[in-house]
């Protein structure tokens, strides 16, 4: 069976990519709400808050790209909701086809896709004044982080969409996903924060994640923010999947 | 030759501590077709989840092809093919997608001539580029089954194929059906058409509260009638009678008969 596993998983990633591109709203749809809050965060809030550097789309986009991927995955939870609707989830475990051959082509796709809503956030801040100083190492940290944050975002959302009962149930896990980095220093400082809230924020993921790619993005070192930003992505992820994997064992019932 | 395709012994099932199948024997020999017939909630499709190993039983013995369904699942899976009672389509992809894909999955040398000769076969070449979503219940039910007929399984479970289809595309799926069988193929085929397992099945089995109330020929089946009965009845009694003779009489008596 191990040696389809590639091949399987060719097959059923080339299933779900058009699923994407013969929607491609999904991307769009996927980008046009991170946008909205970095224009309204730069161009009408953005004035109040002291972040301490120079430019607030500097400092706001990383928080904004995160966004972006928490709002992209509930596709994943919603495709993956509509196979198991489908009866096809039923088809493919009929099949003497590798087991985590059809997760894996959803967290494929779902790579995919997030990279492209990813190039549309960057491209708006880009022409909004965003002006990156990493050199190529840092970049390639930028994307590595952001590919490890996707593929956990997205193992996260593989268990509401093999649990959920209805579409509106698969995508609801991503509100609170949302709005993690509001209580975090994505927006404004901690600092500014009252101490209960302050608490939580400095010791949440997304606070760590967005300073490291703050610091990476502005060129600078990234002092002690990476580990914890890697510890927690990597912790998710290995539960995650665990739990998602062993739900799709038994998704028969 | 006469093995055994399909074996089941002492099947027990129940669903949150309510029995569905309480003990079900049956066997169908390699390369006949076998109708499974019982009122809606029977089991017929517990049956079939299991037999198709998407569904653990909690008792008994099952053997597909030579196959334990619990020991060797995957030889199951390679050896079987099930077409649900509701079809299961990609509603995004194209009906030759749709049949490219499956014959990617099932290791086809050529997936394109695989569905290519489906498409033909199941009157699908004008719609084959179509999205499926797009398809009319009767299509997306022919595509469903052709999907289960890559690669040419040894047995092929079929839960209610025709139900929803106008007379021309059961009479088709029929055609299908029967050349298959020909063919060598070994069928499971529940049914809520009486018609369908009479002109179908090699044997007709009875899955009622639980358990297989009879297995026979049509004839054997027949001749369970109480001949009173038959005298009533101007032309041949069909099927039907029988049916709601026996699962009206109730299980103990009849099982005895046999
Ligand atoms: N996943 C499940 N959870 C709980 N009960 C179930 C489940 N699947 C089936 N059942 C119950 O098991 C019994 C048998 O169902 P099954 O679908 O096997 O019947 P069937 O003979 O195929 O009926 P039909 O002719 O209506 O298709 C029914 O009472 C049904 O409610
Ligand atoms: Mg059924």
């Amino acid at each position: 069976m191990s040696s389809h596993v590639v091949q399987d998983t060719a097959a059923l990633t080339g299933r779900t990519l058009r699923h994407v591109t013969r929607s491609p709203d999904t991307i769009v749809t996927t980008a046009v709400m991170p946008i909205a809050l970095l224009l309204l965060f730069v161009f009408v809030l953005g004035g109040a808050i002291d972040t301490g550097s120079a430019s607030y789309v500097d400092y706001l986009l990383p928080g904004v790209l995160l966004i972006t991927v928490a709002s992209g995955v509930s596709y994943t939870a919603f495709r993956l909701f509509q196979d198991k609707q489908s009866g096809i989830i039923d088809r493919f475990r009929s099949m003497p086809i590798t087991r985590s051959a059809l997760l894996w082509a959803h967290v494929l796709t779902s790579v995919t896709a997030n990279a492209l809503s990813l190039l549309l956030v960057l491209a708006v801040g880009l022409l909004i004044g965003f002006r990156p100083a990493a050199g190529p190492a840092a970049w390639c940290a930028v994307v590595g982080l952001l590919l490890l944050v996707t593929l956990t975002l997205t193992w996260v959302a593989i268990v509401p969409g093999l649990l959920a009962r209805t579409v509106d149930g698969a995508s609801a896990f991503s509100y609170p996903l949302i709005l993690l980095p509001f209580v975090s220093s994505a927006f404004v400082p901690t600092g500014s924060m009252p101490a209960p809230v302050r608490l939580f924020a400095e010791h949440q993921p997304v606070t760590a994640i967005v300073d490291t790619l703050r610091a990476l993005l502005a060129g600078q070192p990234v002092e002690g923010s990476i580990w914890p930003a890697i510890a927690w992505c990597a912790g998710v992820l290995v539960i995650a999947q665990v739990v998602a994997v062993r739900l799709f064992r038994r998704a028969a019932a | 030759m006469s093995t055994t395709a399909i074996s089941v012994h002492g099947l027990v099932k129940s669903y949150k501590g309510v029995p569905v199948l309480r003990g079900v024997d049956l066997d169908v020999e390699a390369g006949t077709v076998l109708a499974l017939l019982g009122a809606n909630g029977a089991g017929k499709t517990t049956l079939i989840r299991v037999l198709a190993t998407l569904q653990a039983a909690d008792g008994g013995t099952c053997s597909v092809a030579g196959h334990d369904i619990t020991e060797d699942p995957l030889s199951v899976r390679k050896a079987s093919s099930l077409t649900g009672q509701f079809a299961a389509v990609d509603e995004i992809l194209s009906g030759r997608e749709n049949l490219q894909l499956i014959a990617r999955l099932r290791h086809h040398s050529r997936p394109r001539q695989a569905a290519e000769d489906l498409l033909r076969r199941f009157a699908l070449q004008e719609a084959a580029d179509r999205r499926v979503g797009t398809y009319s219940g009767g299509m997306r039910r022919r595509l469903d089954i052709a999907m289960s007929l890559v690669g040419d399984p040894a047995v092929l479970y079929l839960d209610e194929p025709t139900t929803g289809l106008d007379p021309a595309g059961r009479a088709e799926v029929w055609q299908t059906m029967r050349a298959l069988a020909d063919a060598g193929t070994t069928v499971l085929l529940t049914t809520q058409y009486l018609e369908e397992a009479e002109q179908l099945a090699d044997r007709i089995a009875i899955l009622h509260e639980g358990r297989i109330l009879v297995t026979g020929t049509l004839a054997e089946l027949h001749a369970l009638l109480p001949p009173r009965e038959v005298e009533h009845v101007q032309k041949q009694p069909g099927l039907e009678d029988v049916f709601l003779a026996l699962t009206a009489a109730g299980s103990g008596g009849m099982e005895e008969s046999l």
